[in-house]
């Protein structure tokens, strides 16, 4: 079956941006099932893409009872479908590790890469089911058509306290536009795990951090369920 | 029955007193070897302990009790509380507007105290907001940002919480300007503040499970999302975006997103 991680695995395989690369990939796309089935053309703007993916995931959990109620499973099955194929989580994973990256293995960042998104998928895919009754707005989306480089405003709004500012950063690829960056009431989720991830660096190096992400994986999995 | 109640008794006070225990060990952190070496932190091995001690507080008993709150009191009128208490600082949000020189957020802050208050019913129903005034955010800390002071070190000041030196000066001529403070009897009042206390933290439990989770250190977390998040306020929501500092060998993106002029009114139908 192809899967979300092949096409993921094929997308870094296309740093040549070959135009056989790019037939490949959509043919793999098309072939995927129903898992990618509704992905949308590389050529969606970015507004466009933030906005149908946020509806679609919101539909989808309203929609399902065992999404609603928190099957934790559910919820990372779903993220993984429906969202992860936007969000660039190599471009991710290198800016939030830094420094570090650069001398860093090829196995020690595909573990970086592997682990850091496990943790963003369990973690707000915990999150997800707490939002059903937000209602999520766009706002006015300011950039020039030659942007490369965009943020879109959101506002989700939930039920009781103030509406929360959510902001998407996007870079366009050549799969079309990708999420590297969330920002939530002017919390940058990149720059945070940055300080972060050079603090576990400086204290055990990269080895450390991978280390602890893992040892958070775990720990996470382990309480599957429990808030 | 004298011996239930006699019963009863004792066990409250055991468990005020194992709570205190608590709170009291957690009051002793784990202080990282390279604390204090964060230049916007020359204080952390002090404000660790006083983040192990509110966490403790906020473990044993902030927390229970807003979920309590969560569980005992309906969501409708948990709505009309919360917009009760945030239509109070609309005060504290105009008053600040004006001190920036921020005629247009002023009064889209006294529009929304008045609207909200004659027909949102003491601000139980926020009308304004479908009225297109948008809710600001105003303190002194950020007036005093917008003048041009810096944040200074940060500070965990105990039971509120995170803040920086700027921010917790702010606190002071801000609580004269809470509608509450001029509550009487005293009794009443710390009743109101109590409740407002409450009713934040019940807002803020799904916010706090998610830090929990996703932080490998909580303190560092929390102290980088808060100057964070008083930058981006300080701004409207529009900061100038970070330095990237990526060392990957690719050149660090910046231009194209959008960037709000700092320190001018945002008026509400653009952002």
């Amino acid at each position: 079956m192809a899967t979300v991680g092949t096409i993921h695995r094929t997308v870094r395989a296309c740093a040549g941006r070959s135009l056989v690369c790019l037939l490949f990939l959509s043919a793999l796309a098309c072939s995927a099932g129903s898992a990618v089935a509704a992905m949308l053309p590389a050529d969606t703007a970015p507004d466009a893409l933030v906005q149908t993916v946020s509806s679609q995931v919101l539909d989808d959990i309203r929609g399902d009872k065992a999404l609603r109620s928190g099957d934790i499973e559910k919820l990372q099955k779903l993220i993984d479908d429906k969202v992860a194929p936007y969000v660039d989580f190599e471009r991710m994973t290198r800016l939030a590790v830094g420094k570090g990256w650069r001398t860093a293995t090829a196995e020690q960042r595909d573990a970086l890469m592997r682990e850091f998104r496990t943790l963003l998928v369990r973690t707000y895919s915990g999150a997800l089911s707490h939002v059903t009754d937000h209602q999520v707005k766009m706002r006015p989306f300011h950039a020039q058509p030659a942007d490369t480089d965009v943020t879109v405003h959101t506002q989700v709004a939930p039920s009781a306290g103030d509406p929360i500012q959510l902001d998407y950063r996007l870079e366009k690829t050549d799969a079309g536009w990708k999420i590297y960056d969330l920002n939530i009431l002017g919390i940058s989720l990149v720059e945070n795990f940055k300080n972060s991830f050079a603090s576990q660096i400086n204290q055990g190096g990269v080895d450390g951090l991978i280390k602890s992400l893992t040892d958070r994986n775990r720990q996470l999995a382990a309480s599957n369920g429990k808030g | 029955m004298p011996a239930r109640l006699r019963l009863r008794a004792v066990h409250s006070r055991c468990s005020a007193a194992l709570m205190a225990l608590a709170i009291l060990l957690a009051g002793c952190a784990t202080v990282p070897p390279d604390a204090g070496h964060n230049p916007r932190d020359p204080f952390e091995r002090v404000n660790r302990h006083i983040d192990a001690f509110n966490d403790g507080f906020d473990r044993y008993f902030m927390k229970p009790v807003a979920k309590g709150y969560v569980y005992a009191v309906p969501p409708g009128i948990r709505l009309c509380i919360s917009s009760g208490f945030s239509n109070l600082g609309e005060v504290r949000n105009a008053v600040n507007d004006l001190l920036q020189f921020k005629p247009l957020g002023a009064a889209t802050d006294t529009g929304r105290l008045v609207v909200n208050s004659t027909m949102g019913v003491a601000g139980c129903f926020d009308i304004a907001t479908r009225m297109g005034l948008e809710q600001r955010n105003q303190d002194f800390g950020l007036t005093l940002a917008h003048w041009g002071a810096g944040t200074g070190p940060y500070i965990v000041i105990p039971f509120l919480g995170p803040s920086d030196v700027r921010d917790a000066i702010g606190k002071v001529p801000d609580s004269y300007l809470s509608p509450i403070a001029y509550v009487s009897p005293v009794k009443d009042r710390y009743i109101l503040y109590g409740v407002s206390f409450i009713d934040l933290r019940a807002l803020l439990l799904d916010a706090t499970s998610l830090v929990d989770q996703a932080a490998l250190d909580r303190y560092q977390f929390v102290r980088d999302a808060y100057f964070q998040r008083r930058l981006s306020q300080q701004y409207e929501g529009n900061p100038p975006p970070p330095a990237e500092d990526d060392d990957s060998g690719e050149s660090g993106p910046g231009g194209g997103a959008p960037k709000g002029p700092p320190g001018q009114p945002t008026p509400p139908d653009k952002r």
